[in-house]
Formats: structure tokens, sequence, C-alpha cells
């Protein structure tokens, strides 16, 4: 099981968190500080896996992250996930996300971050992997932009041009 | 007022988006907390407004607030409303917002129910997946237990998007539902065989999460993966299922035999490390599963080491890390292998990487041996002096402690090198594990009788040196060595060399900056110092120095007395008093050595910390057994206490445990020596003495010697451990000549005998003899301990609710709650309530039923026990191809049939009737419930003959009746029947598609052959046609996926397209299959008639009472009625079987009137309103097409004939 995963850059500004157990938002917010914490100090070529998410109870949870220009991708899992098999998800993660906002940068992530989730809700579902499969992932999005795209055109919301 | 609202509209119109309020925060930077507050004022406004485009966009904006740290609980209800709105647009805006912050304390959460229900069966697949993605996060049991039967529709859902959806979420549901998951499991295995990738991963994925939890409940699905394993190409469904065998390996050690040759093969050919890894997992939990029986056990080892040494060595620091980790596995069970390895693991120690460091510490922990212990320590002991950070040191030191008290200081040979270890990690400034190292000290000066002379010099030089007590600002920092040293010096002062000089230590101001705690050790163990001295003083008859110890003490105890500690302070005062006593019993020259020793007599010894725990409760006396009986709420408040009174004092003369007779202690006391003397890991308290390294005179003296310049500073007068390793060795060296000289001798001996010994010596661990004879106490148990290791269960795990036996067949009273309506005059449970039964008349005759019945029951038996024998069969030598296909879901389903059906279980039958999810193979299963509870019910009938009517308000009675069951109902109908074959059928529409109905198939092979090559063929009408697969023409008929062994059942599903679907229509049709048995194989065919009701276009489809208002009033409905009399059975019950056989729902209901809805799968409306009276029920019926609608009521007609 994937218990959170956290989007943030380099000085800890949050830009995703999402819980698969429910925390308070102060424990939250402290959860995103020690986490930053510990990834932040760690050199750049060594290992991705980290122990002890000690706010994220449970001994077999391991603190899997990647770094990629300004952002820290970090997923929260316990013993039943494959280390490295996480690994790869974060890229296929970033690769969509890469995709769907074509070159994607920090900014997208800030302005955003609800499409992120909606993102990310196609590929982690409760904190169990939905799907791994690039394509698939971005079909659905797409399908479900377009989907809302023709009920923007019906019911026209507030400045969504914007 | 106008203008005001032309305002307001305007001010809509600059609403901030969240880009906005990104910005805007961003442009904020000195004041973000204010300019927030001002925009979640703004927001509460926008959540005011009627316009939910607007109320949207404010949940949309809270959402990205929620992530900033921000409490949005307070718009909980909002969130909900956005929820609700039609467009998917809003709708995923609120179910994010939902899905970040509610959780199962959120108040409104129950009121999301239906909502979510209506979305779970939204039309357009991306509302239902939206519910399902929002639902997966906030899910409490409580919707867990309304929505799991919609959820478990949904994973037959014929859109693959939707399907895994659905099989993912069952977990949480089941999480928070224990319930569900044996009635969910059969179709959530099927789905392991889905032909869509995802769905079989999500399907995967939920077993395993299960199956990591209670594995021993899923050991018989491992035919099925492993059959998935060698054939799936998905790296991440073979991780999953691979991760999942090695769960299940420990449980079933053939299953690894079976496993190890295709994951061989798989490390050798794949190249996906992450594959390769998790395989080589598997294998070594595998051969820890193994006993050692296996000859090529060692191959399989050397191959995963080997692998996980190219592993270590790679550049990638991850797979460094995971190779390390790997490896601590292997190390568990095949030490030996690892240990190979040493060098690279040290080499690891040296990494930059922290994890991967600490990954190394850990293989350490179980790569020493006797032989090498000081020498890795030694090691250590270096990184520990380069470490930069706290907390990487602070790890080095518990490992350090680690190694070296495991199992009982097995592999410390030399117990004055590991207390000068502890006493060199003292010079650790900044530490947090003090107590660590203070609690060795202890532990091994109390166990180690041997070693205590040499630990308390050492602990006296503690004592001495200032620089620990200077530590003492840092909370639980290193001065909690102190702690220790005092009280090993108190309590084994005799061992002291100048105790005088060390109680003068222990009594310096100082101290007295140290924490309360060691305080109070301090002064308890100076008197015990005192106590000594004073003996020593007496003895040698200085009434002059033991009067100058005493004022010694009568001058510094007063600064404890000023202790801020209440336990120091406390103590101090008293021990004052005593010694000052003492010291008026000096002036006149009266001995008291004695009697102030006295107050320390005696030994104390450890005791086990599973000790209290162990106690057993004596015979006689029941722990959860009232002391007092609960007062009951009619007795007055003035009368409990003499209640109580009264109560206890029998209570406590019965429950005094009966007192075991000295004779039986002291048998019991020889039964535990003797086990002792016969465990070989009990080392026995004789102390005898050899060794000449404790015999040589001095020994204590040996590091004061030393004068070594180039050490860097160290605490004058600690001894030093690497001398240690050094006279280590030596003395190795010397035992090992030794024994060689005697082994010379005894072969020259055995030489001469003519015996022939041809085993090379090596050294071993068991060669090297401590130096010191130690004798470790045990620690102490209670008498007739209870030995049981099951202290380590938490009773509170989550996951324990889920350990269920899946194989057990499913009872009716497991079935999954269905949605029902609620009906306007009683909000509690309606299903439950009067509930009257008449009996369906029996479509065939009883003594048919029975026998056949009595067949089906022996089929079944048969099949559960071949069941048994299945895993069994699998699991044995033979090629998995030979094996009768266990894997076919025929099979599997009927096995889950039941053998035989508790009576009591029927009384839930009714309810679950309703439902139609269950499994088709399960068919056969209901069929005989109904039977079955038909005769049951016959026999009760007497009792029940007067029902009671409708809307009496009687709850009494209605209470009385609750166990009175609905009839059960099936909705599969008999086809054609004849000796080979059964078949039965029912036809479902779906809304998403307008001209097409599903044939649900059950075929049941009845005779004793084999049946194979079924095909199904079909008269095509022109309204009505059979699908066939593309290419093929109308008179060739649909093959059927699968054959049936005899006695066994499937189900087939064909679909049908239909032109209009507003009159019912037969078609005729054919089974044509192969029956094959000993004597040869025939052609045979079956001839049916399908019959296609109008009500079998008909679906399901929940209505809200506006919405249905509406649709009366609009005006564009026909309207007919039918009215069936002489119905006796009760209007519950009715509407139930309206429900179930007509695929309609109860919208509304008002004492014996309800409304229904129901929708065909081409849009007609269909509403009804149904009436009953006295002994007849009338029905009038609304519709959008005439026809559909005289000929839905005709039908009615005939069901409600029937009642």
């Amino acid at each position: 099981m994937i218990k959170a995963i956290l989007i943030f850059n380099n000085h800890g500004k949050p830009r995703l968190s999402k819980f698969y157990q429910p925390y308070s938002e102060d424990t939250q917010q402290q959860i995103i500080r020690e986490t930053f914490h510990l990834v932040s100090k760690r050199d750049e070529n060594v290992c991705n896996f980290l122990e002890g998410g000690l706010l994220i109870g449970g001994s077999d949870n391991k603190l899997i992250y990647r770094h990629y220009a300004t952002l820290y991708f970090v997923f929260c899992v316990d013993s039943s996930e494959s280390e490295l098999g996480i690994l790869d998800l974060i890229q296929v993660f970033v690769e969509t996300l890469d995709k769907c906002f074509e070159n994607v940068c920090e900014l997208d992530l800030i302005f955003h971050v609800d499409k992120v989730h909606n993102i990310l809700a196609e590929m982690v579902m409760g904190g169990m992997v939905l799907e791994t499969n690039m394509n698939e992932i971005v079909t659905q999005i797409e399908a479900q932009n377009k989907l809302e795209k023709s009920e923007t055109f019906i019911f026209q919301s507030p400045r969504q041009d914007r | 007022m106008a203008l005001k609202m032309v305002k307001g509209s305007i001010d809509r119109m600059f609403d901030k988006n969240l880009q906005d309020l990104v910005r805007g925060i961003r442009n904020h930077k000195e004041d973000e907390a204010k300019y927030i507050s001002q925009c979640i004022d703004e927001i509460k406004q926008e959540l005011k407004q009627d316009n939910i485009a607007v109320k949207a966009n404010a949940v949309c904006k809270l959402t990205y607030l929620q992530m900033l740290g921000y409490d949005i609980s307070w718009a909980a209800f909002n969130i909900i409303e956005v929820m609700s709105a039609s467009k998917f647009t809003f709708k995923r805006i609120g179910y994010l917002a939902a899905s970040q912050c509610f959780h199962e304390g959120t108040d409104v959460i129950m009121l999301t129910t239906n909502q979510i229900r209506k979305d779970l069966s939204s039309p357009s697949q991306y509302d239902t997946g939206v519910a399902l993605t929002g639902l997966s996060c906030f899910v409490t049991p409580d919707l867990a237990r309304d929505l799991a039967n919609d959820i478990m529709t949904l994973m037959s859902h014929t859109k693959p998007y939707i399907r895994k959806k659905a099989v993912l979420i069952m977990y949480k549901v089941f999480l928070k539902y224990p319930e569900s998951l044996r009635p969910a499991f059969p179709r959530l295995k099927e789905k392991l065989e889905d032909p869509d990738p995802g769905v079989q991963s999500a399907a995967v994925n939920v077993i395993c999460e299960l199956a990591r939890r209670n594995p021993k409940n899923y050991l018989s699905l491992a035919p099925l993966f492993f059959k998935l394993m060698t054939s799936s190409t998905n790296n991440w469904v073979l991780i999953k299922i691979i991760k999942l065998f090695g769960a299940l390996t420990p449980l079933e050690p053939r299953l690894g035999k079976k496993l190890i040759e295709p994951l061989t093969n798989l490390i050798h050919s794949t190249s996906a490390m992450s594959l390769l890894y998790e395989c080589v997992n598997t294998v070594i939990a595998v051969l820890i599963s193994l006993s050692s029986g296996m000859p090529n056990h060692s191959a399989s080892i050397q191959l995963c080491v080997q692998k996980l040494r190219i592993l270590i060595e790679d550049s990638d620091q991850n797979l460094k890390y995971l190779g390390l980790l790997a490896m601590s596995k292997i190390l568990r069970t095949h030490p030996k292998s690892v240990q190979a390895h040493k060098d690279l693991v040290l080499q690891c120690l040296d990494d930059k990487d922290e994890s991967i460091r600490l990954r190394a510490l850990d293989l350490l922990y179980g790569m020493v041996s006797k032989k090498n212990l000081m020498e890795i320590v030694k090691k250590l002991m270096t990184h520990v002096d380069k470490a930069e950070g706290t907390t990487y040191r602070d790890e080095l030191l518990t490992k350090i402690i680690d190694i070296c008290s495991q199992s009982n200081y097995q592999h410390i040979t030399n117990f004055e090198w590991y207390i000068s270890i502890l006493v060199e990690l003292t010079r650790l400034e900044g530490t947090r594990h003090g107590h660590l190292i203070a609690a060795q000290m202890l532990d091994v000066a109390i166990r180690v009788k041997a070693i205590r002379r040499f630990a308390v010099s050492q602990m006296s030089t503690l004592l001495d040196s200032a620089h620990l007590v200077a530590s003492s600002t840092q909370r639980s920092g290193i001065c909690e060595v102190l702690y220790a040293a005092a009280w090993i010096c108190g309590e084994f002062s005799e061992h002291l060399q100048e105790p005088q000089q060390t109680l003068e230590a222990m009594l310096r101001p100082k101290v007295t900056t140290l924490p309360g705690h060691i305080q109070a050790v301090y002064v308890q163990n100076v008197v015990k110092l005192y106590a000594a001295i004073l003996q020593q003083k007496e003895q040698a008859a200085d009434a002059q120095a033991a009067q100058e110890v005493t004022q010694l003490l009568v001058e510094r105890l007063p600064q404890f007395v000023q202790s801020a500690d209440l336990e120091a302070q406390e103590r101090a005062s008293c021990i004052l008093q005593l010694v000052k006593h003492v010291q008026k019993l000096q002036a006149r020259d009266v001995p008291v050595a004695e009697e102030v020793s006295a107050l320390f007599a005696g030994e104390l010894n450890p005791v086990a910390p599973k000790a209290q725990k162990k106690v057993p409760v004596p015979e006689g006396l029941d722990l959860d057994a009232w002391i007092n009986e609960p007062l009951s709420d009619s007795e007055s408040e003035d009368e409990k206490p003499k209640a109580i009174f009264h109560d206890e004092e029998p209570r406590h003369a019965k429950q005094r445990p009966p007192e075991a007779d000295e004779q039986e202690l002291a048998r019991r006391r020889e039964a535990r020596k003797q086990e002792q003397a016969n465990n070989p890991f009990y080392i026995k308290s004789s102390p005898s003495p050899q060794k000449r390294y404790q015999d040589a005179p001095g020994v204590d003296h040996i590091p004061v010697v030393q004068i070594d310049l180039s050490v860097p500073l160290k605490v004058p007068g600690m001894p030093m451990s690497d001398q240690y390793v050094k006279l280590e060795e030596e003395r190795r060296h010397q035992q090992r000549l030794e024994k060689d000289k005697r082994k010379r001798k005894k072969r020259e001996r055995e030489r001469r005998g003519a015996r022939r010994h041809t085993s090379l010596h090596t050294e071993s661990d068991e060669d090297i003899t401590p130096a010191q004879r130690v004798d470790i106490v045990t620690e102490e148990m209670p008498e007739n301990a209870l030995p049981s290791d099951e202290d380590d269960k938490d009773p509170n795990d989550p996951y324990r609710a889920l350990d269920i036996d899946l194989d057990k067949p499913l009872a009716d009273s497991e079935k999954l709650p269905v949605q029902k309506h609620r009906d306007a005059e009683t909000s509690k449970s309606p299903e439950r309530q009067d509930v009257t039964v008449v009996e369906k008349k029996s479509k065939k005759p009883k003594k048919k039923e029975k026998k056949q019945k009595e067949k089906e029951r022996e089929k079944k038996k048969k099949k559960e026990a071949e069941k048994g024998v299945d895993l069994d069969f699998w699991l044995s030598t033979t090629p998995p191809a030979a094996t009768p296909a266990p894997e076919e879901p025929g099979v599997n389903a009927a096995v889950t049939a039941p053998k035989e059906e508790p009576r009591g279980e029927e009384q839930d039958a009714g309810k679950d009737a309703e439902q139609d999810l269950e499994k088709p193979s399960e068919q056969k299963k209901k069929k005989h419930k109904k039977d079955k509870g038909e005769r049951s019910k016959d026999k009760k009938r007497p009792k029940k003959r007067a029902p009671p009517r409708e809307g009496d308000a009687e709850p009494v009675q209605n209470g009385a009746l609750r166990e009175e069951p609905l009839p059960p109902m099936s909705s599969y109908s008999l086809l054609a029947e004849n000796s080979y074959i059964k078949m039965t059928y029912d036809v479902q529409g779906s809304l998403q598609k307008d001209s097409q109905v599903t044939v649900s198939m059950v075929l049941e092979n009845q005779s004793s052959s084999f049946l194979k090559n079924m095909e199904l063929n079909v008269l095509d009408s022109l309204n009505a046609r059979l699908a066939r697969p593309e290419g093929s023409s109308v008179h060739d008929g649909v093959p059927v996926p699968f054959q049936l062994p005899p006695g066994i059942s499937n189900e087939a599903q064909f679909v049908f397209t239909i032109q209009s679907i507003v009159t019912a229509q037969k078609l005729k049709g054919t089974l044509s299959f192969i029956a094959k048995n000993d004597e040869g194989s025939t052609h045979e065919k079956l001839d049916f008639k399908l019959h296609f009701t109008c009500t079998s276009y008909l679906v399901t489809t929940p209505c809200y009472s506006d919405a249905f208002a509406k649709l009366l009033e609009s005006g564009d409905l026909s309207m007919s009625s039918v009215k069936v009399d002489g119905i006796s059975m009760s209007f519950q019950n009715l509407l139930a079987k309206i429900c179930f056989h007509h695929h309609f729902s109860v919208v509304e209901r008002v004492d014996s009137c309800a409304s229904m809805y129901s929708r065909s799968i081409q849009g007609h409306h269909v509403c009804l309103l149904v009436k009953k009276g006295e002994k007849s029920v009338s029905v009038d019926g609304k519709c959008s097409d005439s026809t559909l609608l005289s000929n839905v009521l005709e039908e009615m007609k005939e069901t409600l004939g029937k009642c």
C-alpha cells in the first residue's frame, strides 16, 4: 500500500499532498516538513530509499523519492510494494505529467494542482496502484478533459479561460 | 435593491479562480496569512451563492488551501453539494475535495451515501470512476456496508475502466466491513482471469494485500497464481504475485519446491531489475521455509547470494541498498553463505550514503561470531569516532550494543573487553543512548558474576571522573551511565579497592547537578558503601576511621536533602536521620556495622521482562467475573455503598487462590532445576577456579600499566578495549596450541588403536572457550509460568478482522446488504418487519425435488472432497499440465457451493433473496435454498396462521414476527432439461445498450459423461437475433466457451440484439453437444424456447420522489391498470417480489400503497402505483409506451397470481 504521495520543491513548499490515511491538517504539514527535512539533506547520488517516515506510523514504511530539477516526488509505502517498482511508477507519473502539460515545469504544478490530482487518481487509487500503462492513463485523462470541455460549452463557469 | 443585485453579479465576475488565488498568494509573500484569511472570507461568501459553478470554484480553491495546511472541514456540507452537481466538471472538484478532507469523523459523510450510490450507477463511466476514486479515500464502515453490494455489481461492469476501480476499492471495503469479504470473494477470484490486464492486475493487487495479512486463507489460490505467474508478462503483476508467493511459502513448503524452478528461470532470464530482485527475495523466502532436507538447496542459495553480490557491487546506489536488504534476509537462516562476503559488507560501512551504511550495519549483526566479534566491533568503534552526525553515531552505538548482547551475549568471550567497550562508549557526548549503555552495564554486572570485580573497578573510575557529571545538562544524555555506575559500586561494594575514595566521589557537591533519579540512586548507594566501609573499619577495630566516615556523611547528605527531586530529597532526609542515629551509637562505642549492613542483605536477581504476564492464573480464579455484581440502575444512590460491602466479603474469601503447599513447590523447583540441567544453553552456576587469565594476579591493573603516547587523549585510568583484541588473540593461539597438542596425542592414540579418524580440524566457533567462566544468571520467571509466545500479537490490528476462512461454503446469512427503500412511515429497517410468509407453490412435485436434491448434495460432497485433494494434488510433483485444471472457474465455483445449509440460517434468506448479485454458478444452490425454505416453512405454517395486517400499529407483534423471512427468490428459470444437461437462464438488460440484452445461461451436467463441443443456436426472428461472432452466418451456432465434466455447472452469456422491446417474444433454439463417456461419445442435442418477457427489458433504476412526481405530472404517459384478487401475502413481500422479478424500485411507500419506478433499456419510463386492499392488489401503471405497459402489467398479474 502507498500511504502518502507528496510533491514539494527544493524549499519544502508543498505542491501536492495526497494522504491515503486520515491525518489532521497540522499533522499533514508536520509530515511534509519532516519528509522534506529527511529528503533534502541527502546528496544527489545516494540511494532513493529512506527508512522511517516517523510520523506515518509503522516501522515497515519506507520513503521512496526522486528529485527532478526543482521538485521532489516522495512516495511513502509499506513493505508490500516493490521499491524499484515504485521508482518506476514515479517515473511514469512524471512522464505522464510531461505529456499532459507538455513540458511540465514547477509552475504547471503550482497553478494546476487539481489537474495533477486528477492524473494521479488515474494511477493510484486509495493507496493502491491502479494503472501503470502511460498510454492508458493519458487516454482516460484526455477523455475526461473532453467531457469537461463539452460541459463548459453549455455551462459557462466563471472565467475558466483566464 | 436591484442595484445591489447587479453589483453582486458583477462581483461574481471578478471572483478569483484557483489560478488567481495561487497568484495572489505568491504576490503576498509578506502577509500571506492575512491574504489567505481574506480569501477564505471571500470563499465563504461564494459558498452562499446558489450558482453551483461558483460553489465549485470556491471548493476548488479550498482544496488548494487545505494543502497549505488550512482546515476546511467547516465546508464539508458545501463539498457534498458540489459532489452532487450534475456536471462532471463540478462533481470531480467535489469528490477531490472530499477525498482530501473527509474521514471517519466527518459527521456529514453519512449524507453522501445516496449521492454516491447514484453516481456509482450513473450511465457515464467517468461519474462512476470519480465516485469510486473519491470513495476509496474516505470510505467508512457505514458507507462500506451500504455500498458494498453496489460496488460488487460494478466488478462485472462492461467497461474495464470501471471494473478495475471497483475491484481495487473492494480492499478498502473489506477493511471497513469485513463481513463483505466472503460474499465478494468468488467474484474477486473470477477477476483474476479477467480479459483486461488492468482489471487482472487490480484483482492480483487486492488479493496480495489480503494475503499479506492472513496468508493461510489464500493458500488454495496458489495453483491459480502459479498459472498467472507462468503466463503473465506484466512485470507489475508478476512482482505482486511473486511477493505473494513469498508470503505463502512459509505455510506450505511443498509450494516452495514447486516455485524454485520457475523462479530460478526468471532470475536467469529477466532483464528487469525490479523483477529479478523480487524473485531473489521470494527464493530466499522459499529457502527459509524449506528445512535443509533439499539436496540442491545450496545451489539456489549460491545463485541468490551471487546475484545479490552483483547488485551490491553495482554503481547504482538503489541496487546496492536493496542487495544489502535482501542479503540480511538470507543471513537469518544461512549466515555462513553471507559471511563469505564480509569484505563487501565492511566496505559498505564506508559508503557515503547513510541508508546503505545502516543496511550494512544490519548485516553485521548476523555476521559476528565468537571469532570475529572483537575485530568487527573494533572497526565499528573507529566509525564511531569518525561519524559526523549524531543520528548515525547513535545508530552505530545501538548496533554495537545489539551485536554484542545478542542471544544472551552468545558471542562474547571476554566480558572485560565488553565492559571496557561500554566504558569507551561513555566518551560519546550528546548521545541519546546513555540509558542503553547504563542498562548494559547493569545487566552484565548482575548476570556475569565473574566480571563484578572488574566492573566495579571500572565504575568507580567513571564515578571519579568529572566529565560525565559535567555533561549532565543534556537530558537523558550520557550521564545516565552514572546511574549504573553508582548502583554497581554500591551493590557490589565488597569488590571495591578503595571504597572510601569512591564514597567521597559520590558525595561531591557537583553531583547535585545530576538529574533527580540519578541523585536518588546516588543517595541510596552511598549508604550501601557506607555500610561496607563501616564493616571494614570495625573489623579492623579502627573506631576513629569509622566515626570519620559517619561524620563525612552527616556533613554531605544535607546537600541532597535540598534536592529539587522529591525522591532524592526523601531518601536523603531519611538516611540522614539514620546516619545521625548511628553517629550517636558510635559515640557510645556500640558496634553498628552488622546492623547497618543488614539493611542491604540478600541478593537481587534479574526478573524476566515477561515475568509479570506469565504468572499463571490460579485455579478457581476467574478474572472476568465481577468482584461486585454490577449495580442495576434501579438501585437508588444511597444504597450503593452498602451493596458493595455486602458483596465484597464473601467473594474475597471465595476467590483466594488455593495455596500450593510446600511439597508441591519443592517439587516444581526440583523439576525446573532438572530442566535447566538438561538445557545446554543454561550456563550452570558452578564457578570453577580455572582460566589462567583470571587466575593471574593483578589482572585488573594491566590497563593502568599501559603508557602509549600516540593514543589520543583518553580518560585516565580507563582501559583500552583494543588491547584486549591482542590479548585475546594470544590467548586463543595458546588454546589452539594446547588443543592441537591434545589432538595430536589423541590421534596418535587412535592410530595405535587402528581407528580411522578423517575429520580435518579447523577452528570453529565452538572451539573458542570464553576467557571467563561466565555464569549468566537466567532471568527469573514465576513458578508455573506458561510457555507461550503470544505476547507480541496486537489485539487492535485492523487486519485481524480479515482473517476469514474463504474456502468455507458461503452461508445464507453472509450476503451483502442490499439497498432497501425506506418507507415513509417507518424509518428503521423496514425489510425486517412484519414479514408474513405465504409459500409459493412448488413447481415440481416434491418427490422429484427431494431426489434431485440428494443427488446434488452427493455431488457437492464429492466436490468438497475433491477440493481438499486439489491443492495436494497440484503440489505433488507431477507436471501441472496433468492436473485436472483446477483453475477452471466452473470447478472452483462449484466447489464453493455448500454441502448442507444449516436450518437456522434460513432466517435471513429472505433478506438476501432480493438481490440478484449471486454468482452465476451459485444458481443451483439458490434453487435449493428456495426449495428448502419452502419446506421448512411448511412445517412452520400452523404457527403463523394469522398474518398481521398492514398498517396495524402493533410494534410488539411486528417485532415478534421479525424472524419470518421473505420467501427466497431466484431470477433464473428453467429453460430445458434432459438426462444430460439442465439449462436455466436469466435475461438482463443494461441501460448502456439500448438494443441489447444479455442472456445468462447456467448449464449443468447431470450425467456421468463429459460434455464438450457445446454449441448454442437460435432461430433468429425479425425482432431479435443472437449476436454471433463476426464473419459467421445467421445459421451458425455460437460455441459455449467451456466444457463440462460430470456434475459440474458453469455459466455462459449470450448477447441478443432486440429491435422493439414493447412486446414479449419467444425464440426457438437448440443446444448441441458431444457427450463422452467410457463407452464412447455421442452427439446429443436439446431444444429450448427462450422467452424474452417485457420485464426483462426493464432495468432497476432508482428514482427520487420529486422526479417521480414531475414525471407523472408531465402527462406524456399513457395509463393502464390491473387488479389481482386472492392475495394473502404481506405488502412488504409483495413489493419485494415486484422489485425482484420485475426490476422495479420503490420510490415511496405510505401505508399499504407504494409508488414504483423502472426504466426500459430504450428509455421508457414505467411508473406504478401499487395498492393493497383486503385480499386484493391493484396496480395502476403509467408508461411512455402503452403496449409495453399493458404487457408488463400482464406479466405482473401472472406473478402476483402465484402469490
